[in-house]
């Protein structure tokens, strides 16, 4: 069992999210965050005073899988992540130690689809 | 003869219509996502600075000037002979310039009404050139023909009381151009937008219920009994319509919701508009009753079905519950209530019916020409629309470098 971490552009969620229903993955968690990488962003300005550097907002994707659908994920992550530019984000797979579904307390790979 | 209580009403109307503008920037606001907040409140009030201009430099001239052709002209240029004495043929005892000033919110509010049909989607610049065209040559004539000395519809007797005519059925026609043209959103299929703010747009609502008693009240342009019977079947209207709407949702969702009630409101001070100087308080509750029905069917049954996107329903409730208004002013008008208007169909004058429609068709043909022209003109030189990775960023960042809500301090 792996646990992947995507951070990925906002406005990109969307075709994530749809990429990932093709490859029948279904059950993901979904939390706005602020992050520095190395891009820019879109500068804001306030009355004059032009803010750069500040932390940008980004979209982080939390989804379990078993092992067969590891590469899929990635792939589909990425199929619907990727603009070329910096910014696009990253993806990071854990090692998932275990996993127990609250309503019928199954554990391991049977809780996880 | 200046009678210093009509002037007073009048200049406080004018404030009152004035607050509707930003009372609509947050009933629009909070019905887009979050990312487009702050291109609603400012579409809104640049429009508030943009047109205060144009309306004293032109806008107020070739509305108002006595014309017979298809405007007022220049001959008020810049407030030309626009002074502080009454000018009797519209308002005799006020100064002229208050009339003015109180007509100048009326042009304002109107094209601010459009911004509901292709809000989360246009280009702010293109959005400017646009409204600025649309204000001189749709609002602007159509203001003459119905309320300026020597317009065609004026003389033909059609009766609009605060703008059914001029500022609803004109603004929900132009939604509905826009909307048609500039397209459906991106991603509407997948991710159905919901409002980002619920309580904002009960705010506005609020604002703009309180406003309406300045637009309609106001009308009378005298602190008189006029003014009151336009204020009492304003309340009553948007009373009846924000209850039937929510009992229209109850009925068919098995909830009702605020986001109800408060469309309800607004449709009922929309369909109100027209008649309030004409109506005795029976017609308003059914006027009012009436009208979401209406509006309800256009923005939740008919809208869906023809899959035009006109995001915040500015043609479904402004256009729709316009022309009931002023349909319904034809049917319900009374002499008793006003014997300088009209009587309508069910007081033995068939014929003020027959006007009001007319005067209905005219203003859809006329705007929606009009808007299509300028639209395409517009689009052609610079394009209206933003481009698709602009979208769904959202306005905020691309169109003006600021965002409404931080995530963290």
């Amino acid at each position: 069992m792996k646990l992947i971490v995507a951070i990925i552009q906002p406005f990109k969620l969307e075709e994530v999210k749809e990429q990932l229903y093709k490859e029948e993955v279904n059950l993901i968690t979904v939390s706005e965050v602020l992050g520095h990488g190395r891009q820019k962003g879109v500068a804001e300005v306030y009355r004059g005073t032009k803010e750069t550097g500040n932390l940008l907002r980004k979209v982080r994707l939390e989804i379990a899988v078993n092992e067969n659908f590891v590469e899929p994920t990635i792939k589909a992550i990425i199929k619907g992540a990727k603009t070329g530019e910096t910014g696009d984000g990253k993806i990071f797979v854990l090692d998932l130690k275990e996993c127990v579904r609250i309503r019928t307390e199954e554990r391991g790979s049977a809780a996880i689809g | 003869m200046i009678n210093s209580g009509d002037t007073a009403w009048v200049l406080i109307s004018s404030a009152l219509v004035m607050l509707m503008t930003p009372a609509l920037a947050f009933f629009y606001g909070g019905m887009v996502r979050r990312k487009n907040m702050l291109s609603v409140l400012m579409q809104c009030f640049i429009i508030l600075c943009v047109l205060s201009i144009q309306w004293v430099l032109i806008g107020y001239s070739l509305s108002f000037a006595p014309n017979k052709g298809f405007w007022g002209g220049f001959a008020w240029f810049g407030l030309n002979n626009v002074g502080l004495e009454p000018y009797a043929d519209y308002a005799a005892t006020i100064p002229h310039q208050a009339f003015m000033i109180f007509q100048a919110m009326f042009a304002i509010i109107t094209p601010a009404l459009i911004i509901g049909a292709f809000a989360e989607r246009m280009k702010f610049s293109s959005f400017l050139i646009f409204t600025l065209l649309w204000a001189t040559f749709v609002y602007d004539p159509l203001c003459h023909w119905v309320w300026g000395l020597g317009g065609w519809l004026r003389n033909l007797g059609a009766l609009d009381f605060a703008g059914g005519t001029v500022v609803h059925i004109n603004a929900g026609i132009a939604a509905l151009v826009t909307a048609l043209i500039i397209g459906r959103r991106k991603n509407l299929e997948r991710n159905v937008p919901t409002p980002h703010n619920m309580p904002f747009v009960v705010l506005g609502t609020g604002l703009l219920w309180f406003g309406w008693f300045g637009f309609n009240a106001g009308s009378a342009l005298a602190a008189n009994g006029l003014a009151v019977n336009a204020f009492v079947v304003t309340n009553t209207a948007a009373a009846s319509a924000g209850l039937s709407w929510a009992l229209i949702e109850w009925l068919r969702n098995g909830k009702p919701t605020i986001f109800g009630v408060a469309s309800g409101a607004v449709a009922g001070l929309v369909a109100i508009t027209p008649a309030a100087g004409f109506v005795s308080v029976i017609p308003a509750i059914i006027i009012g009753l009436l009208v979401s029905v209406f509006c309800f069917t256009a923005v939740s049954i008919i809208k869906p079905r023809l899959g035009y996107d006109d995001s915040l329903d500015a043609f479904g409730v402004h256009c729709v519950g316009g022309i009931w208004g002023a349909l319904a002013t034809g049917l319900f008008a009374s002499k008793a209530v006003n014997p300088l208007g009209a009587n309508g169909l069910f007081f033995g004058n068939p014929r003020q019916f027959v006007i009001q429609l007319a005067t209905v068709a005219v203003t859809i043909v006329y705007t929606f020409i009009m808007t299509v022209i300028l639209y395409k003109l517009v689009n052609a030189i610079m394009g209206m629309r933003v481009d698709e990775k602009e979208e769904l960023i959202g306005l905020d960042l691309t169109q003006h470098h600021e965002r409404a809500y931080t995530l963290l301090e």
